[in-house]
């Protein structure tokens, strides 16, 4: 009871001049109002503090906007993840490129001795396309699974989640460029000589893979977190994509005859080389093989003299153009991923 | 002058579903489609409160009571289901320290990628790193991976990087009790620095000595919903009151559950009615430190019964005698008659701070013999308006003097 009487006394001689008082609502705990405008005028005081709205629909904008300031999280994800996969390897990052180099060697002999298809430097060929799917067969599969593998900060931290879809896009195209390096060493070896008027064609390409990619990672993993087995049925249909690109075979010799001279199932030759060319991969590898390997219409090694085209015969228009019109759809199915992102995204920390 | 908000909590509700068996592939989703029988479970109802800026709030409530919910729908990291919270400025949320450390990374390493996490900017951490380092005392360890840390060493750093985060609102989430003592009393000191800077902390605790130690006003949850709130001591009081009503078990029930076994079957002598008398009675329903309190207990006895003793019992909610006494030990031989009588016990005053306590009264014969007893449901509750805390009011004065 002592105490209280000498706040009561306290707040007695608190009073200002003009006779201000603070609200007597709770009189004994005037020392500690005072004390709370203190601290509310040092609060006041920080300046500028961006608002947060935690709600079921957050507005598009928003998190647009949100995803822009932890661009440096990104960053260090993509670090941490490239640090964590050779952290205990004294090769390091030069596993990341041994892999993809005795691939080109095996498919070198392979293509020269065992499987020989008259395209000369077929490696080179090839490894054009391996570089673009690799890119982006490692980020579609290692974000499905993000979410789930990162329970553990999903469910205690807050950020904006995309950001470990992303980093996964983010850190797969690091590992692009460590491939990239293998393939210029191959290409010296050759003597290969890519066309340096047209690597401005890389930009488009890269541009439209990458945001296609993150379209379907953002999509993806966020589905993974309600039906877990979309990790495998995304493995095994990314099998079967690679196939649909022209990766492993020539595109003008066989493809583009073929697809002009049949019909599959009643659907006309002409839908069928559309059909072809609405998988988004398709254009990105092009470009690429058209960069480094530049070869349209050459000499088959097995048969002298015959005749081969192995690209197609499209002018870098073309390439623009088709590359661009990916990068269009790409950016709306970005647009249409972060939007279901963003619904499922309310349940993650109970899902999981 | 009026605060400004900084965490306006907006008819928040939250829906959980509980489902008997959770699927989680395709496969099963399609197998079990439409009949997958769930529960909703509502953590939060319509839970409206604005915290002004600089405030540190209390949450406190049972568990279940959707406190955590709250606290994770207020850093981000849950949405709700209806409602908002909008917050202004950074938040940073303790609610499990050390939570997105890599164990594959140096210490060094995960303090960027932690902060980042929290919000940091890089230019941020490498001014500050030198202070979240001292602060965790990790000095010699930071270059190390995590994975070879000891736990406390992993919790000092969680929390030397969450506090060093700089944060507008700082969310607690009961993680104070880490650490050894030294380190408890240094996070409770960084915490006071925080309030002194005029940021906002929400926290979560079951300790009340806590609240009434850190909050400037505390919030009572209950079943999801916001059962009240007011001044730390008020708070304090409600809750008390509240887990008193919805009939915690305690000790105290399940020994009169046991007594009931043992009651004789001959009982001379019972007890009719019991109640309690304060100077607030009628007025409030608490009393304050120092009052006295009057205990009126009425019994009957369908015979006269000789050397008949009374006990009196105070327990505090959790069951914990505070003080016990009879009147055999006041020297006091009782002799009932037949009929119905009335005894009084009275304490001029109660030196109690905040709490509930019941008070359980009980005859039994000089031999030992128990004739009844009545220990659950006569209470009183203590409102300390003042800050001390703990248990019991002593008197105390503090005189300075320049020597």
């Amino acid at each position: 009871m002592t105490e209280v009487r000498a706040e009561r006394e306290s707040e007695a001689t608190d009073r200002e001049p003009n006779g201000l008082a603070t609200e007597p609502e709770a009189p004994v705990l005037s020392t500690a109002e005072r004390d709370l405008e203190l601290r509310a005028a040092r609060a006041a005081a920080r300046g500028h503090k961006p608002t947060r709205v935690v709600a079921a629909r957050v507005s598009f904008r928003r998190r647009i906007v949100e995803l822009w300031r932890s661009r440096e999280l990104f960053v260090f994800l993509v670090r941490k993840e490239i640090k964590v996969k050779y952290k205990n390897s004294v090769l390091g990052f030069l596993w990341s490129m041994l892999n993809p180099a005795m691939t080109l060697a095996v498919f070198y002999v392979l293509f020269t001795f065992f499987l020989p298809n008259g395209i000369p430097n077929f490696v080179i060929y090839m490894f054009a396309a391996m570089l673009v799917w690799n890119l982006f067969q490692t980020s579609v599969l290692s974000a499905t699974s993000t979410i789930v593998v990162n329970a553990g900060i999903v469910k205690k931290v807050a950020f904006p989640r995309e950001i470990l879809s992303l980093a996964s896009v983010g850190s797969a195209f690091v590992f692009f460029l460590f491939q990239s390096i293998v393939i210029i060493i191959f290409m010296l070896a050759f003597w290969h000589r890519p066309d340096w008027t047209a690597i401005w064609l890389l930009v488009p390409a890269l541009a439209a893979i990458l945001v296609f990619a993150a379209a379907l990672a953002v999509f993806l993993s966020a589905v993974n977190v309600y039906l877990r087995d979309t990790q495998h049925l995304v493995e095994v249909l990314l099998m079967a994509w690679f196939w649909a690109a022209p990766g492993i075979y020539a595109f003008s010799g066989r493809v583009h005859n073929g697809l002009s001279k049949h019909s599959i199932f009643r659907i006309p030759h002409t839908h069928l080389i559309w059909l072809y060319f609405a998988n988004p991969v398709t254009p990105v590898v092009m470009t690429f093989q058209r960069v480094f390997y530049n070869v349209v219409n050459t000499h088959s090694t097995v048969a002298p003299h015959a005749p081969l085209q192995v690209m197609a015969g499209y002018g870098n228009g073309w390439y623009l153009s088709s590359d661009l019109i990916v990068l269009g759809v790409s950016l709306l199915l970005l647009f249409g991923a972060l939007t279901v992102f963003g619904r499922l995204e309310g349940n993650f920390a109970e899902e999981l | 002058m009026a605060a400004d908000i900084a965490v306006d909590v907006v008819d928040v509700s939250k829906r959980f579903r509980l489902y008997n068996q959770k699927y989680y592939s395709l496969k099963e989703r399609v197998l079990h489609a439409g009949r997958n029988p769930y529960k909703d479970l509502w953590a939060l109802r319509d839970v409206s409160y604005e915290i002004p800026e600089g405030y540190t709030v209390g949450i406190v409530g049972r568990n279940g009571s959707g406190k955590s919910t709250l606290l994770k729908c207020i850093s981000g990291i849950l949405q709700p289901t209806g409602g908002k919270v909008v917050v202004r400025g950074q938040v940073a949320a303790l609610l499990e320290l050390g939570a997105g450390f890599q164990p594959e990374l140096s210490g060094r390493e995960n303090i960027y990628l932690n902060a980042s996490l929290l919000g940091l900017s890089t230019k941020e951490v490498d001014r500050r790193f030198d202070d979240i380092v001292a602060f965790a005392e990790l000095e010699q360890f930071i270059d190390n991976q995590v994975k070879y840390y000891s736990s406390g060493m992993y919790v000092r750093l969680g929390f030397a990087v969450a506090v060093n985060v700089d944060p507008d609102v700082l969310v607690i989430d009961e993680v104070l009790a880490v650490g050894d003592e030294d380190f408890s009393r240094k996070c409770l000191a960084r915490i006071k620095e925080f309030q002194q800077d005029g940021r906002t902390i929400v926290f979560v605790t079951h300790s009340a000595d806590l609240v009434r130690q850190i909050c400037d006003r505390a919030m009572v949850l209950g079943d999801g919903k916001l059962i009240g709130e007011g001044t730390a001591a008020e708070a304090i009081h409600l809750y008390h009151d509240y887990l008193l009503k919805s009939g915690v078990p305690t000790e105290v029930e399940i020994s009169e559950a046991e007594m009931e076994a043992d009651k004789p079957v001959h009982r001379p002598i019972v007890i009719t009615g019991m109640d309690l008398e304060h100077p607030g009675t009628g007025s409030r329903p608490y009393m304050f430190p120092g009052e006295p309190l009057t205990v009126h207990v009425d019994f009957e006895a369908s015979e006269p019964v000789n050397g008949v003793v009374f006990t009196m019992e105070i327990r505090d909610r959790e069951g914990g005698v505070i003080f016990a006494s009879d009147t055999a030990m006041l020297d006091k031989p009782i002799d009932a008659s037949a009929g119905s009588g009335r005894i009084d016990f009275s304490f001029e005053k109660v030196p109690l701070l905040d709490g509930s306590y019941t008070v359980g009264v009980g005859i039994s014969s000089s031999g030992g013999i128990v004739y009844d007893r009545w220990e659950q449901n006569v209470s009183f509750d203590v409102m300390n308006p003042g800050r001390s805390r703990g248990v019991v009011a002593f008197d105390m004065r503090a005189d300075i003097r320049a020597s």
